[in-house]
């Protein structure tokens, strides 16, 4: 089975979000960038799956040079090898077809990534992906299982679950609880460095949306603080001040 | 040229969320000077669909085909996609939902349309250009997003939009078929299994949530935040270690990594306000918070606060909301 987890370069959670002063660019300065989240639950899974029925997992990104060590710290968590795409990844759709031109070329089995990204947060990708190469897409996926060519997922609804079972290939986008993610040990740090990244160039169209400018949402006005010993103040507020009960 | 709606209905209801979306699509469509038509997809009855009319749809086209009841990724995108060719639909708008963002990403491909997700505005269409506002950075911060090419697509974030109620009026109900095909459903669900939701709200569908943090201290104490969210009619969430260490499902799990919610009142009990918990939950219309401890950095993000005990403030809450009624 070959794996493709596609993975996005992201700053770390605990960013204070600021902008370039024309608002137009996130402001990079000072920001640690980390592995999407969401796609963890993607490369952990896909790294224990090829562990049980072997295989390969393959690490693809869309990103410019400086997102290279995040590449190399999912070789590290045990991906076998890496292909970056060298753009900065303009849209969804951009980047969709980036990984579609890339699966097809490589015939890979299974399309796996996060859900969505922390930055950008389209969950698109993965429904374009999978219309792109006219197979079945399940999203999001809180738990994968392989047998064979056949997967089956359970897929997130609002309210509940649903178990859907799907021929390979296919694509998924994951989230929790589909494992606990891993993290690089020593031995994984020293032989990425050895494992092959390969560099290509886009293809395809350019983006369909662009981002016009950033806002940061409004400032609160300051917490209203009530007593705890009148606590059911609170209750009156919210129905007669707030209006929310 | 036409506005098309994608309505999920669900046991025969349409959605909540189903409504704020009509009503969003019908509001494009009088921005535009054409009209709004919906298309059904779930399980719908004939009467709820034609109250549509209510929120500004004029006409909405139903397929009666039983296995449409459970969602079925390539059968919706055909379904939608065929409704979208008949009505030369120029804009498409659905709920940024499980559903509308899964179905919506294909159908992008499909029509060769651009596609917002998230979105939490009406559209600014000042030169000819199409804008949309979407919330981005995990709810952290907002994008002005400029759609290109002659179709777009919206997925509309739950309750950013209020949802227009003109009693009385009604939609006419058309049926319809996309001709589908057993091939159509070959992604469709073996099994559908629902979770038990206390007092039966769904958390990514409730416009009042009680949410409980590390600070509840074991899952015994959690009637506390129950009997709260049961006499609000509130849904009931948790901070990320909570559902960590199974003290709650991760179903109930809001915040960076987990379900974002932007409901009309979040009361958190016990939560610090961790930044990624916060970038969940901020787009959240009026914010309370019940800690302990006065340093907390949730306060900052509050309108209202309580710094005391939640085993004593809670109960306190749920008799005052009880004597309201």
């Amino acid at each position: 089975m070959k794996f493709l987890v596609c993975i996005s370069n992201v700053p770390d959670t605990t960013t204070k979000i600021t902008f370039t002063p024309d608002n137009k660019e996130f402001n990079k300065a000072g920001v640690q960038f980390v592995i999407n989240p969401w796609d963890e639950y993607a490369l952990t899974r896909a790294i224990e799956l090829k562990e049980a029925q072997g295989g390969t997992v393959t690490v693809l990104n869309v990103g410019e040079a400086d997102t290279e060590p995040n590449i190399r710290k999912a070789l590290a968590i045990g991906a076998d090898d890496a292909i970056r795409v060298n753009a900065f990844p303009k849209d969804a759709f951009f980047v969709a077809q980036q990984i579609a031109a890339i699966a097809k070329e490589g015939s890979y089995d299974v399309i796996l990534m996060g859900k969505e990204s922390i930055d950008y947060n389209g969950f698109q990708v993965h429904g374009m992906v999978g219309e792109l190469l006219g197979i079945p897409t399940v999203a999001p996926a809180m738990k994968l299982d392989m047998s064979g060519n056949t997967a089956t997922l359970e897929r997130e609804i609002e309210g509940g679950k649903e178990i859907v079972e799907v021929n390979a290939p296919f694509v998924a986008s994951c989230q929790q609880p589909m494992c606990e993610p891993r993290i690089p040990n020593m031995r994984g740090i020293m032989t990425a460095r050895t494992k092959p990244l390969k560099v290509v160039e886009p293809t395809g169209e350019g983006a369909r949306t662009e981002v016009a400018s950033y806002a940061l949402p409004p400032a609160k006005q300051g917490v209203k603080l009530i007593p705890a010993e009148n606590a059911g103040e609170l209750i009156k507020l919210l129905r007669n001040e707030a209006k929310v009960i | 040229m036409s506005v098309l709606i994608v309505v999920e209905c669900d046991g025969g209801e349409v959605k909540k969320s189903s409504l704020e979306v009509a009503s969003y699509g019908s509001q494009v469509a009088q921005l535009l000077g054409t009209t709004a038509t919906a298309v059904a997809v779930g399980e719908a009855t004939e009467a709820n669909l034609a109250k549509l009319g209510e929120q500004g749809v004029a006409k909405v086209l139903y397929d009666k085909e039983p296995r449409l009841k459970d969602f079925v990724n390539g059968a919706y995108t055909k379904l939608i996609a065929t409704a979208a060719q008949q009505e030369d639909a120029k804009v498409i708008v659905l709920a940024n939902s499980n559903i509308g963002a899964a179905v919506g990403s294909r159908l992008s491909v499909r029509l060769q349309a651009s596609l917002a997700t998230n979105v939490v505005e009406l559209p600014k269409t000042e030169g000819g250009s199409f804008t949309v506002k979407r919330g981005a950075f995990s709810g952290k911060a907002f994008a002005d997003v400029k759609l290109d090419g002659e179709r777009k697509i919206i997925a509309v974030k739950k309750n950013s939009i209020e949802a227009l109620h003109e009693a009385g009026k009604t939609a006419e109900v058309v049926s319809f078929s996309a001709q589908l095909t057993d091939a159509d459903f070959a992604d469709a669900p073996k099994q559908v299994v629902m979770q038990d939701q206390a007092g039966g709200i769904l958390l990514p569908e409730a416009d009042k949530v009680v949410s409980g943090g590390r600070g509840m201290k074991g899952p015994e104490n959690w009637n506390l935040i129950e009997d709260l969210a049961q006499a609000l009619g509130a849904a009931t969430a948790c901070s990320k270690p909570v559902s960590d260490v199974d003290w709650r499902p991760h179903h109930e799990h809001v915040g960076q990594t987990g379900i974002t919610v932007s409901p009309n009142l979040y009361i958190a009990c016990g939560i610090s306000g961790a930044i990624q918990h916060l970038a969940g939950v901020n787009s959240s219309k009026v914010i309370v918070v019940i800690n302990k401890d006065p340093e907390a950095p949730f306060f900052k993000a509050a309108d209202y606060g309580i710094v005391g005990d939640v085993f004593d403030v809670l109960p306190k809450l749920t008799q005052a909301v009880k004597e309201l009624s």
